[in-house]
C-alpha cells in the first residue's frame, strides 16, 4: 500500500505538480481510508446489553490498567492519612468511564492535583467493555444515546429556541468556572476548568452528569436532558459564530488583551518614537561649505 | 533674589559651575548638499501622502462593499468589513504620519536653535499694575466701609449651599429594611434558575450544584402575569439568588443551631459574596469550597459557609431548608442575616 502511494505520488510529483503534491496525495489517502473506516467499521457496542463477556473483558483491562489506584475491585484506594489514592468507582457509572477513559484523562499519568486531557490510551471497544465492568459494580448514570446530546436531533424550526435557552443555562450554570467563551479558567492549587471548544458533544453531556473531579454534577432530574442538549446546541454555535469581533486571544480577557496592548501596542508606539527622536543621518562632505 | 540679581547673575558665564560647552559644529544632511537626495526624499514623502490617499479611498470602497449584520461577509474567519474599515483608515493616518516625519527629518530646514528660558515671575511694572486696579476697585465698591453690604452678601453666598444640599435627597429614600430582608419566606420553594422546576433532596446526586431563585420570581396570578416582574423583579433577584449544593451528611460540620437547616445533605447559601456582592457558583465539589470570581474570597460551604480566604469578612448567608408536603425542597424563614456586603448601619 505503502509503495503504491509513494510511487503515484513520486509520478504525480514529477513533471507540472509542485513538489508537495506527494504529501497532499499520502494526506488524501489517508483520509480516505479513515473516513470509509468510520463508515464501514461495525457500530459500536455502546447500546447492546452488558453482557457478560464484555464485563469480564472490562474487568481484565480494569485490573491491568486501573486497579493499582482504584483497587482490584474498584473500591478505592485510601492511604495511611486518610487520603484518598484513587476513589471507588462504584456508583460512578459507565458514562463517568466514557468520559474520563474517552478524553484521556484517565489513567492518569501521575498523581497530580487534577488529571489533564490526554491522548486516548484505549479502543472505542475497550472503553465500552471497561464501562460495562464499572457499570456492573453500581447502578450509576449510563453512556446517554446520541439524540440526549446531539443538537441536530431537535427540530429545525426549534433550535434558535433552543440556543438561546442554552445560553440562558450555560450563563448561569457554567461561566463562574469555564468563563463566558467557554474556553476555561484558572482554579485554586493548580487546579483549572478546562476549555470546552474542542470537546465532543458526548463528553461535554457526561462532564455535566457525572460531575468529573472538582466539577460539580448536574444530575438529569434537576437540569433535564433537553436543557444539558440546549447548553450543548449553545456551545456549538457560539463555537462555529463568525469572530466579527477580531481576534478573542483566546478569550481570556484583560490577561491577554492587556499583554498584547502593552507589548505590540506600546512596544509600536516606542518604535515609532524611537525613530522620530533619532538623529538623521549627517554628511561629511558638506562640513566645509 | 531679585529680578536684578538673576539677571546679573544669567550675564555673567563666568560664574557658573559648569562651562557652557555651547553648539556642536553644524554637519549638513545628506539632503541638504545633494539635489539628488533632495529630491529622492521628496518622493517619499510624497508617495506615503499619496499612499495614504489611496487608502482612505479604499476605506469608502471596504465601506461599501462588504455586508454587515446576520450574514457579515468573511475574511479568514473574522468580519470582512471591520477588518478593512481598520486596516484602511489605520493606514490612512500611519502614512500622513510617516510622510509627516520623513518630511521634517530629511527637507525641513536643519538649524540648531538655543532658547534662554524666561523668569516665571512677572515684572514689577505689571505687580504695580494689577495691585492699585484691585485696591482701587476696593475703594470704589466701599466694601471695606459698609460692612452690613459686605456681611449680608457673605450670608447669601451661603445660603446658596442650602439648595445643593437639600436636592441631596433625591438620592432616597433610605432603603429601610429592604437590605436586610429577601423575598424569601417559610415554605418558598427552592426552583432551579432559568427553567423554574422545582427541586426534590432526593433528585439532587453527591456534588450536585444547583443554581437556584425562590418560586415567587416563577409565580403567576389568576391572569397569567408574573407576580413579581421589572425593577422589582431584578431588585429582588439581586438579593436572593441562591446555591444549592449536596454533599455527603458525614462531610458537613454544622453549627449546633443549624443541624436541622439541611435535608440529606442538601444546603442552601446566598450566591452573593459578603464582600462587594458579585454572584458566586465556583464550586469545587471535592473540596466543598465555594470561589467567588472576583476577588477569590473562599467560603467552606461544608463548615457553615466560613471564609477561608480572600477578603470577605464575613460568612455566606445560610437559607435553612426543609421539605413541603410534595416532597419539594422550601425555604423554612427568610435569610437570618442579611445577604450580600457590609454596609453601614450593620456595623
Amino acid at each position: 500500500m505503502r509503495l503504491l502511494t509513494d510511487r503515484l505520488a513520486a509520478r504525480l510529483s514529477r513533471g507540472r505538480r509542485g513538489r508537495y503534491a506527494g504529501v497532499v496525495v499520502l494526506m488524501l489517502g489517508l483520509l480516505v481510508t479513515g473516513g470509509a473506516y468510520a463508515v464501514l467499521s461495525p457500530a459500536q457496542a455502546s447500546d447492546e446489553a452488558a453482557d457478560q463477556s464484555t464485563v469480564d473483558q472490562g474487568r481484565a483491562l480494569f485490573l491491568v490498567g486501573c486497579a493499582s489506584c482504584h483497587g482490584k475491585n474498584g473500591e478505592g484506594v485510601t492511604l495511611q492519612n486518610g487520603n484518598q489514592y484513587g476513589p471507588p468507582l462504584a456508583g460512578v457509572g459507565a458514562a463517568a468511564v466514557d468520559f474520563q477513559v474517552g478524553t484521556g484523562r484517565m489513567p492518569m499519568a501521575r498523581p497530580g492535583v487534577q488529571a489533564p486531557k490526554k491522548d486516548v490510551l484505549y479502543s472505542e471497544e475497550e472503553i465500552s467493555a471497561l464501562a460495562a465492568y464499572v457499570a456492573s459494580l453500581g447502578p450509576g448514570p449510563a453512556i446517554p444515546e446520541s439524540d440526549a446530546y446531539d443538537p441536530l436531533a431537535i427540530p429545525e424550526e426549534d433550535r434558535e429556541e433552543a440556543i438561546v435557552r442554552g445560553g440562558e443555562f450555560f450563563r448561569t450554570n457554567c461561566t463562574a468556572c469555564h468563563n463566558f467563551a467557554a474556553s476555561g479558567g484558572a482554579l485554586p492549587g493548580g487546579k483549572y476548568a478546562p476549555s470546552l471548544r474542542g470537546v465532543s458533544d458526548k463528553h461535554i453531556y457526561e462532564a455535566m452528569l457525572t460531575g468529573p473531579q472538582q466539577m460539580p454534577v448536574f444530575s438529569d432530574e434537576v437540569l433535564k436532558s433537553e436543557e444539558k442538549r440546549d447548553i450543548i446546541a449553545y456551545l456549538n454555535s457560539i463555537e462555529d459564530a463568525p469572530r466579527y469581533g477580531g481576534g478573542n486571544m483566546g478569550a481570556f480577557g484583560p490577561v491577554s488583551e492587556g499583554l498584547f496592548a502593552w507589548l505590540v501596542g506600546i512596544g509600536a508606539c516606542v518604535g515609532f518614537a524611537v525613530w522620530i527622536a533619532s538623529s538623521s543621518t549627517r554628511s561629511k562632505k558638506g562640513t566645509q561649505s | 533674589m531679585s529680578h536684578d540679581e538673576i539677571a546679573r547673575r544669567d550675564g555673567d558665564h563666568a560664574e557658573e559651575p559648569i562651562v557652557n560647552p555651547g553648539m556642536h559644529e553644524h554637519q549638513p544632511r545628506p539632503t541638504d548638499i545633494d539635489d539628488v537626495a533632495g529630491r529622492r526624499a521628496e518622493r517619499q514623502v510624497a508617495t506615503f501622502f499619496g499612499l495614504s490617499s489611496v487608502m482612505a479611498i479604499l476605506f469608502c470602497v471596504a465601506y461599501f462593499t462588504f455586508d454587515i449584520g446576520d450574514e457579515p461577509d468573511l475574511f479568514l474567519g473574522y468580519g470582512a468589513s471591520n477588518i478593512f474599515l481598520g486596516l484602511t483608515l489605520g493606514l490612512a493616518l500611519l502614512f500622513i504620519g510617516i510622510g509627516a516625519i520623513q518630511w521634517a527629518r530629511k527637507l525641513m530646514s536643519d538649524v540648531e536653535i538655543s532658547e534662554a528660558r524666561h523668569p516665571s515671575r512677572s515684572s514689577d511694572e505689571d505687580r504695580d499694575i494689577a495691585l492699585s486696579a484691585l485696591n482701587q476697585g476696593i475703594a470704589d465698591s466701599a466694601i471695606g466701609r459698609r460692612p452690613l453690604i459686605r456681611n449680608s452678601l457673605l450670608g447669601a453666598l451661603g445660603a446658596l449651599g442650602l439648595p445643593a444640599i437639600v436636592a441631596l435627597r433625591d438620592l432616597g429614600p433610605l432603603p429601610g429594611t429592604a437590605l436586610e430582608q429577601t423575598v424569601w419566606r417559610k415554605g418558598m420553594r427552592v426552583v432551579n434558575d432559568v427553567s423554574g422546576t422545582p427541586i426534590k433532596a432526593e433528585q439532587m446526586e453527591i456534588g450536585q450544584l444547583v443554581n437556584a431563585e425562590p418560586g415567587i420570581f416563577f409565580a403567576v396570578d389568576e391572569e397569567g402575569e408574573p407576580v413579581v416582574e421589572g425593577v422589582e423583579l431584578q431588585q429582588e433577584k439581586a438579593k436572593a439568588a441562591v446555591i444549592l449544593v449536596k454533599m455527603r451528611p458525614e462531610d458537613i460540620t454544622p453549627y449546633p443551631n443549624r443541624e436541622n437547616w439541611g435535608v440529606e445533605g442538601v444546603l442552601c447559601y446566598s450566591k452573593i459574596c459578603t464582600h462587594v456582592g458579585c454572584p458566586i457558583s465556583l464550586w469545587e465539589q471535592q473540596t466543598h469550597h465555594l470561589l467567588c470570581p472576583c476577588h477569590q474570597s473562599t467560603f467552606d460551604l461544608a463548615d457553615n459557609g466560613k471564609v477561608i480566604f480572600g477578603p470577605a469578612a464575613r460568612a455566606l448567608p445560610q437559607l435553612p431548608l426543609m421539605v413541603d408536603d410534595e416532597g419539594y425542597l422550601v425555604a423554612q424563614s427568610d435569610f437570618p442575616e442579611p445577604v450580600g456586603p457590609s454596609y453601614w448601619e450593620r456595623g
